[in-house]
Formats: structure tokens, sequence, C-alpha cells
């Protein structure tokens, strides 16, 4: 019967060699906190700029501002959005926050504000942050203090393939909801997919209810409905309706309900590639469309979010949000320097010019040259409202149960007004 | 019929000696003190380890799961059994007990049979019996997160190699949206796992299959036994150690099962492959209502205890002999 014994030890020696090296792959660097020994302060950066290129983009800032503070090292800590969100759990649990780390603003801000773990910038950072747009610092204002600083702001629209629209016989982008759910049809009568979306991940999909809900209930009701912790009101029950509406029209990919947003095969990549016409996303959907996909470029535009008729919103009503850094409480003052590097117009034009963001500087408007941004900005100059991303805005567990229970109703589980049921209920629990 | 811990047998022919001198008995007090003394010293760092990082967080979730706490600061806002009542009222959580039995059921009546089959194959004398181990216990030692990408790629609706390999035989009717449909999100899910942890159960298989003595098999030949008989009679019963114990880690897994789902659905499309761990971990690190979501942890952690407790003393019983505390004094 030969030897097993040895070809056992064979076979365990290769298995745990194999084991080890898929460890080794899966594995992370550590963390170490940012000490300063022999005079130089090392201040940890934490973002989520995993993409191209805004991830050279920064890492080149961070060495630009090394240069000019030599006694400042910069480690930068790099997660994607999820990622990110869990890992920012975990540490707010241990209570100690990087030194400098990303923020939506919103109700997640307000939290650790209120677990007393970010630092308040409303004095330190007064001589240069007046200048800034005020719709951008908005998010991050709490009882008129400022907890951060914005590099970006943005909105949510539609992005369209103007190719597949003329091919699909759709000669402008409809601005009502009607006039959208025909444009659907025609894209599907000429063949083409309407629309793209990362059913797995939910956020996308809140997008379209929360638009919605704006069209048809108003933005004030949506403030008043966080409030009083009611979502029951008959604006929000419509907007569902709407939604079901266009589900009904089966515009998604194949398998949206399993699609991401960011990978080869996800939401961004679908657009990107020309297998679906649409998808509504933020303004920084053409980089990760050309990051995850093969990216549309000219043939790339983008409209509002249609007006509902009968509705209490307008059409330039925006629904948004954007990107901005706040401190540990206790940061050192090399991290408020950096807020302030950061935000000063010469870099706030590079990252206009090379990462696609919208600019937070007024006088780094000019810097921007891309027709869709433009088409973007001239949207959040106009705004006649505005309303921050309901799962920022919202306490954590609001925002999630709106991503939940739309996800619920696209994929036919609840309807209108099961939907705003769960939404109250988990407001009214959620103190 | 007492209870006891350990039977000590040293102690019955103890009885018999004659009384030992009062100096001795003292001589052996002291070292039966200093005996102690070095066995909790050396007890200490492992006790206190265990103290502070299992047991203590473990009564601290249980204290958490009465309280309405959003994990900052100490719980203050008692709401005494609400999470409990709130959680058997949930549709979700309801669902997850139902998958949960779906996938042990499943485990037990398909993946264990399945892997005790390719067990006893290579048992057989086979050519490159070695290599066929190797690449069946392979999928097992690769991580969770790992596979879940890696599948996630190969079950991506039209565009993954499942599909392309369906459409290339001639049976694209057979692909569908693998993960990404309700209702064969779970079958899939299944597949991953059963790929994933048969290799693991054939091995153990196998080590138990090595222990059984040939004489045995042959003596069931001479005697006119089939190839069947041989193993329903013999195989079989001198194989059920191992089988009990494959059981209970593959029921114990099931019920645990989080990486895989998180990484490949995040328990989508709407819930349909979400478990406990995955609920939990949306509550707690998603939503924040870290005490609703200890009450998910201690509810998990009852039903594993429960089973364990229960199987160990109803089916484990006769394997853990002398391993484990009994109900009966006489060890037998």
């Amino acid at each position: 019967m030969g030897d097993p014994a040895l070809s056992r030890r064979g076979f365990l020696a290769a298995s745990v060699a194999a084991g080890l090296g898929a460890t080794a792959l899966s594995g992370c660097g550590g963390d170490s906190d940012g000490g300063s020994s022999s005079g130089t302060t090392t201040i940890e950066w934490w973002n989520i700029s995993t993409t191209e290129p805004t991830k050279t983009v920064w890492a080149g800032l961070a060495k630009k501002f090394e240069a000019d503070n030599p006694t400042v090292k910069i480690k930068i800590v790099q997660l994607e959005n999820d990622a990110y969100k869990s890992k920012m759990t975990a540490l707010i649990a241990s209570g100690k926050l990087p030194d400098i780390f990303h923020t939506w603003g919103g109700g997640v801000l307000r939290q650790q504000v209120d677990a007393g773990l970010v630092e308040d910038l409303t004095d330190v950072t007064k001589p240069w942050a007046d200048g800034l747009l005020p719709v951008a610092k908005e998010p991050y204002l709490m009882d008129g203090k400022a907890y951060g600083i914005p590099f970006d702001i943005g909105m949510i629209g539609f992005w369209y393939n103007k190719a597949l629209f003329k091919k699909a016989g759709i000669s402008t982008p409809p601005t009502t909801w009607s006039g959208f759910l025909d444009a659907v049809r025609k894209l599907k009568a000429a063949g083409i997919t309407p629309l793209a979306l990362a059913g797995k991940e939910k956020w996308p999909g809140m997008y379209y209810w929360a638009y919605l809900a704006m069209r048809t209930a108003g933005v004030e009701a949506l403030q008043k409905a966080s409030e009083s912790k009611d979502f029951t009101g008959a604006g929000f029950v419509r907007a569902g309706q709407h939604l079901k509406e266009l589900v009904q029209l089966q515009p998604f990919q194949k398998g949206y309900l399993g699609a991401a947003y960011s990978t080869p095969t996800g939401q961004a990549a679908t657009v990107g590639n020309g297998k679906a016409a649409m998808e509504l996303m933020g303004q920084w959907a053409p980089v990760v469309e050309a990051d995850a996909g093969k990216g549309l470029g000219a043939d790339l535009g983008f409209f509002p979010f249609p007006e509902v008729e009968g509705g209490n919103g307008k059409i330039t009503e925006v629904f948004g949000g954007g990107g901005g850094h706040a401190l540990r409480r206790g940061a050192p003052q090399a991290a408020v320097d950096f807020l302030k590097f950061f935000a000063s117009r010469t870099t706030d034009q590079e990252l206009v010019k090379k990462t696609g963001v919208l600019p937070v500087v007024p006088a780094a408007e000019a810097a921007l040259t891309d027709p869709n941004l433009k088409a973007v900005q001239a949207q959040l100059k106009a705004a006649t409202g505005f309303q921050l991303y309901l799962d920022q805005a919202y306490a954590p567990a609001v925002g999630q149960e709106i991503n939940d229970s739309v996800a619920a109703l696209i994929a036919g589980s609840k309807s209108p007004e099961q939907a705003a049921q769960s939404i109250t209920r988990t407001a009214k629990e959620a103190q | 019929m007492t209870s006891t811990f350990l039977p000590d047998k040293r102690s019955g022919p103890a009885a018999g000696r004659p009384a030992p001198a009062v100096p001795a008995d003292r001589a052996r007090t002291r070292r039966r003190a200093l005996n102690w003394l070095t066995a909790v010293a050396f007890q200490l760092p492992a006790l206190v380890l265990f103290i502070g990082l299992v047991l203590l967080p473990m009564l601290f979730a249980l204290y958490a799961a009465f309280f309405r706490w959003g994990g900052f600061g100490m719980p203050s806002d008692y709401i005494g059994g609400d999470n409990f009542t709130r959680l058997f009222q949930d549709d979700v959580f309801l669902g997850d007990l139902w998958r949960c039995l779906v996938l042990v059921v499943l485990s037990l009546a398909l993946q264990l049979p399945f892997a005790l089959a390719m067990a006893v194959l290579l048992n057989q004398r086979l050519r490159g019996r070695a290599v066929y181990r190797m690449l069946f216990f392979a999928p097992y030692v690769l991580s969770e997160a790992i596979t879940g990408v890696l599948f996630s790629m190969v079950f991506a609706p039209d565009d993954g190699l499942a599909d392309h390999v369906l459409g290339a035989v001639g049976l694209d009717g057979l692909g569908g949206e693998w993960f990404a449909d309700p209702s064969s999100v779970m079958a899939t899910l299944f597949l991953v796992m059963m790929w994933k942890y048969f290799g693991f159960h054939m091995m153990l298989y196998l080590a138990g299959l090595q222990s059984i003595p040939a004489e045995l098999t042959e003596a069931a030949l001479i005697d006119g036994a089939g190839p069947w008989q041989r193993f329903r009679n013999v195989t079989l019963p001198l194989l059920a150690p191992t089988l009990r114990i494959s059981v209970f880690l593959s029921v114990i897994g099931s019920i645990q099962l989080f990486d895989l789902v998180w990484v490949v659905t995040q328990g989508g499309p709407d819930h349909h492959s979400e478990t406990m761990a995955v609920t939990m971990f949306q509550f707690g690190f998603k939503r924040y209502q870290v005490g609703y979501a200890s009450a998910i942890s201690v509810v998990m952690f009852g039903i594993c205890l429960v089973f364990a407790l229960a199987y160990q003393r109803f089916v484990l019983r006769r394997d853990l002999e002398g391993a484990t505390t009994t109900m009966r004094g006489d060890g037998t």
C-alpha cells in the first residue's frame, strides 16, 4: 500500500504552503500611530481615493506638502468606500480616529462629533475657509460649527450615452418623469438596456427614490420627515409608486440585483462599455466609468433628474453632497496646515484639472474644461434647493433602512406603502 | 447517582494503605500547596487573556442585548427584552433561521455523503491518489474572501465563466442569473460551499478510513460479504466516530456562515442569502444598532451552545468518554 504516511506528509506540506500563500495575499499592512519623535510629525491621512488618476494626484500633493514642510511626514491610508466605512466603525468604537480622515458630513459626522472624537475647525480655519463655496461647506456644519473642510461638491444626475439615445430616436434628454419613462420604452424597443444599476450595493437604487421624493414631496418634506420621524406622507408613497412604474418597465441590465458598482462587471462598467444607456450617479461617474470600463468620451452626456408632473419639487433642486476632510480631536497643527494647503487655489485647480472634481474654491472655476462637469457645475450654481445624500444626512440606521427598503421595492418584495412604513418604524426606533 | 468531575481512579487503592506518619503528611501538604501554586502561576496568563478577551466580551454582549445602544459610550437606555421580541418578529431574522436550517440539511444530505464517497474512492489503490487528495483539499485552504471574489466572477450573469462553459456545450438554458436571482442564490451559494468544504470532510474520512484494520475487511471478504455489505457493515460502523465529528463541524459551520456570503452577495438580493451573522453585521456595523446586533449574536450563541451541548451529550457521548463531564459517577 505504498507509504501513505510519507505521501500524506508531502500533501500536508504542500497544502500548508498553499494556505500560507493565500493568507499572505489577503494580508494587509499593519498600522502605526503617528508620533512626533526627533522633530518630525507624522500625520495619518485616510481617504477613499483608490481609483486613478486621483490616487496618484493625491499622493503627489502629499509629497508636495512634505517638501514645503520638511518636518511633516504624511502617511496615506487608502481604502475602498465600503471597506472604509467598516474600518471607521471599528475605529470609532475604539475611540481613536486617524489625524485626517474622509467624511461626507451629515448624520455619520454628527455621531462622531457627539462622541467627542472630531476637532472643531470653526476658528482655526476661519481666515481661509470663509472664501470656500458656501453650498460645499453645508454638510459639515453642525449647530453653526464647522467640523470638516470640503474638497469636492457634487450632485446626482443621469449620465447618458448620446450615441445610444440617437440610435433609439431620442433627440433631447427628458425633463419630465413621463418623458423619462417614454425614453426608457424607446430604448427598450431599440434593443438597448436603458439603465444600469448596482443592486447588490443598494445605495445607487436609493438615489431614484430620494430624487422622486424630492420631486413629489419636496425638499422641505424630506427635512420635516426627518424631524418628525414620519415618512408615510402621501408624497413619499407616491415616490415609491413612481419608482415602481419604472421598475415595471424592466429597464435594468441582466443580473442587476447582484451587480456591484465599480467592479469590471458592475454598474459603471456596464455604462462605460456601452452596454446600458444611462445611470443615475454622481459627478464622479465619468472617472469610474473610464476606470472600470472603457469610458464613453464625447458620447457621454449629463441631464438633471426630471420633474414629476404635479409634484412639489422643481428640476432645479439638487440631490448631492461632496467629500471633505475632518480631523480627529487633538490632531497636530500640521493637519490643519494640510487642510489649508488642500483647500488652496493652486491645489483646487490641480484637483479640478486632473481628478475631475468640481471646484470648492470659486477662483479655481476657470480650471473646469470638461463640458459635462461644466453642466453639473451650472446646475449646482443655479440650484434653488439642496438635499444631502440621505444615507449621510440621516442617522445611519435610517439611511440604511432607506437603502434596504428601496432595494426591496425594486426587487418587488415591498409595496411603496410598506417601504414608507419600514423607514418610519426605523426612524422612530433609532433615536 | 452522584455527579463527579473526572473520577480519580488513583484514590481507590490508596485507601488500603496504612496511615502515614505525621511529618510525612505535613510534607505532602506542602508539596501539594506548591503544586497548586505552580499550576496557578502557569495558568494565570492564559486565564487572564481568556477572561479578558473571550469571557468578558461575551458577557458584555449579553448585557448590551438588553439596551438600545448605538455603540458609543456605555449602554444606558435599558429596554428589557424588546430587542429579542423585535428579533423574533423580524421577517429577515426568521428567514435567517430558515436559511440556516436549509444549509444544514443540504450539507448533511449532499455534501457529507459526497465527501464520504470521494474518501472511499481515494482510499483505494489509485494512480495519482495523492494529487487528487490535494486537489480536492485545496479549496478548503483558500480564504473565504478569495473564494467569494473568484465565484462572483465565475457566476457573473452573461459574462462569467459558468455561462460561457454552459453556452459552449449547448446548455445555455441552464445558465441564469446565479447570485443575482432571489430564487437561485441559495443553490448557487451552496454549490460554492460544497466546492470549498467537501475536501475538508473528505480528509477527515480518509484519516478515519486508514485507521480501520485491513484484517476486518479481509475477514468480511472471506465470509463472502460483497462490496456494499463490507462498506455497510464494516467500514461505516468503524467510521462512525469520524462521521459524528464531521456532522458536528458542518452544522456549526453552517450556523456561523458569514465571510463567503458577505463577499459574494452581502446577503442579497433582497435578503435571500442573508445569514444570522450577516444580519448581525448589518445592524452592528452599518446601522450602529449595537444593542440589537448583540441580541442577534446572543441568539446565535444560544443556538450553537444548545446544539453543541445536546450533540455532545447524546451523540458524541461514546467518542468523548472520559474527556467531558458526565452525569454518571461509575464511568460506564
